[in-house]
């Protein structure tokens, strides 16, 4: 922190770390970092864990190695003097708040309204009143252009809207860091545009920093400034759309590009 | 003479009427057994459900093994259990309660199963949702987990109730008088035991037949409120 060749101020960092499910790696000693405000898509073949870094980062996978720092604190570990032990609920619940997450499968509450999907963390865990919570989520269902479905229940909307409502869920806590783990994945095409033209709103008119996994490479190129390659657990490639998308320099990315880009060839 | 009604062995029609009035002073006290031990069951294997999936396996393990030994044991030994064995450490409950708590407690096994099946029916990123927007894991387990579990476990529920009761008639043992219990009472004194036995039988009939009705009617008509139940 007091190095002073360091001007910047990564709001995510994860430092050599390391995740295993049995025997499988999924994120091989992992540095990687995100500024704060910075958009940020990762790409990669399937399985090569750009979608453990979000689930990390929502601390709902632990890790097996190296340290996860979120607004310069550990948030899989706390500090104890010199060094760093495991967190425990309460820390996790701290870090947590600056983190919001989008979910493929949108994950609403199916047994609430629209509006209480919106309003039943803020009550319960931020302490707002109900009626300043209802006003909150009312604002978000109009930024997500779903105010007339404010009473009606999940199952009731289309996919494309119970993922707005979803981003917009995530919204209502406030976080200064959105995770979105392949939004639009469950999606049937037509329904694919909606959903990413609210992200692309959040992205435009927002500092938030924003964290992407997609398959959408065409939306990736849009909103981010920067683009991840994963292979195996690690980057491989990242750098400016243009560059990733136009001059590949890896052979993996090219390969990879090549085969989401024109499956046809 | 019974709860103060005669009956009349004049003939087998007038034996039958005159006893049935009886015979529904115990079904009352079959249908009390079988609400409170219910209800009982209801609670106890909610706790059990919850300490069965608690965090650390020093609460589970134990809780695993209670329930196993409950549902391995016959409902006769618990039940003699609380109604011998107990008073020797000066504790003396009632006999409906010795009765009804001797059921709840069998039963609370099955449904602290039921429960726990229900609940893992409902989606991983259900918990994951609520873990995201920092909820605290009780309200999860009371306002996200329960009430979409619920719609699947009351059918469930619902066939346990009609067991309860098929089960009432065991408590006859240590002097309850359920429907059996009188019954077989009205027999001693009568010397007929064919028609009042008969009668229960035919009484329970009746009443696990409108059981399984009020099951299914609860089944369709529950409010499901945007579940899915698939």
């Amino acid at each position: 922190m007091n190095d002073a060749t360091d001007n910047r101020d990564p709001i995510i960092r994860f430092d050599k770390v390391v995740k295993r499910f049995g025997d499988h790696v999924v994120l091989d000693e992992l540095d990687f970092e995100v500024q704060r405000g910075e958009k940020v898509t990762i790409i990669g073949p399937s399985g090569s864990g750009k979608s453990t870094v979000l689930r990390i980062l929502m601390t709902l996978e632990e890790i097996n190695g190296g340290v996860v720092y979120v607004g310069g604190e550990p948030l899989w570990h706390q500090r104890k003097g010199e060094s760093l032990e495991p967190a425990g609920e309460q820390h996790l619940r701290q870090m947590r708040s600056h983190l919001g997450m989008v979910f493929q499968q949108f994950n609403l509450f199916p047994h609430m309204t629209v509006l209480r999907n919106l309003t039943e963390a803020p009550v319960q865990v931020l302490g707002v009143s109900k009626a300043e919570a209802k006003q909150r989520g009312m604002e978000l269902l109009e930024m997500v252009g779903l105010t007339d479905q404010a009473s009606k229940y999940p199952h009731q909307l289309s996919g494309g809207q119970q993922q707005r409502v979803g981003i917009a869920r995530a919204l209502a806590m406030r976080p200064k860091i959105m995770l979105f783990d392949e939004p639009t994945s469950a999606l049937d095409p037509e329904l694919v545009g909606e959903v990413l033209n609210v992200i692309r709103t959040l992205a435009d008119e927002h500092d938030l920093t924003m964290l992407l996994v997609t398959h959408e490479m065409h939306f990736a190129r849009q909103v981010s400034d920067r683009i991840c390659f994963f292979d195996k657990g690690r980057i491989k490639e990242q750098g400016k759309p243009e560059e990733i998308f136009t001059a590949p320099k890896e052979e993996r990315t090219k390969a990879f590009l090549k085969a989401v880009l024109d499956p046809d060839d | 003479m019974f709860f103060g009604i005669e009956w009349d062995t004049s003939s087998q029609w007038a034996f039958a009427v005159s006893i049935f009035p009886i015979l529904l002073h115990g079904l009352v006290v079959t249908l009390q057994a079988t609400v409170v031990g219910f209800f009982i069951a209801l609670i106890l294997g909610l706790v059990l459900a919850a300490l069965k999936s608690a965090p650390t396996r020093f609460i589970r393990w134990p809780a695993k093994l209670v329930t196993e030994f409950i549902r391995d044991t016959p409902l006769l030994i618990q039940l003699f259990f609380l109604f011998y064995v107990l008073p020797e450490f000066g504790l003396t409950l009632p006999a409906f309660l010795t009765g009804a708590l001797a059921l709840g407690v069998q039963y609370s096994a099955y449904t602290s199963e039921v429960y726990r099946a229900g609940l893992e029916a409902v989606a991983k990123g259900q918990r994951e949702a609520a873990r995201a927007l920092n909820l605290a894991s009780a309200r999860t387990f009371t306002h996200i987990i329960l009430p979409q579990a619920i719609p699947r476990i009351i059918p469930a529920l619902g066939n346990y109730l009609v067991s309860i009761m098929k089960d009432v008639p065991v408590l006859s043992v240590v002097t309850v008088l359920e429907m059996l219990g009188v019954a077989k009472i009205i027999g001693d004194r009568t010397g007929g035991y064919l028609i009042p036995l008969s009668m229960v039988g035919g009484l329970y009939l009746v009443m696990t037949i409108i059981a399984s009705f009020g099951v299914r009617y609860l089944d369709t008509h529950l409010p499901k409120r945007g579940l899915s139940l698939k």
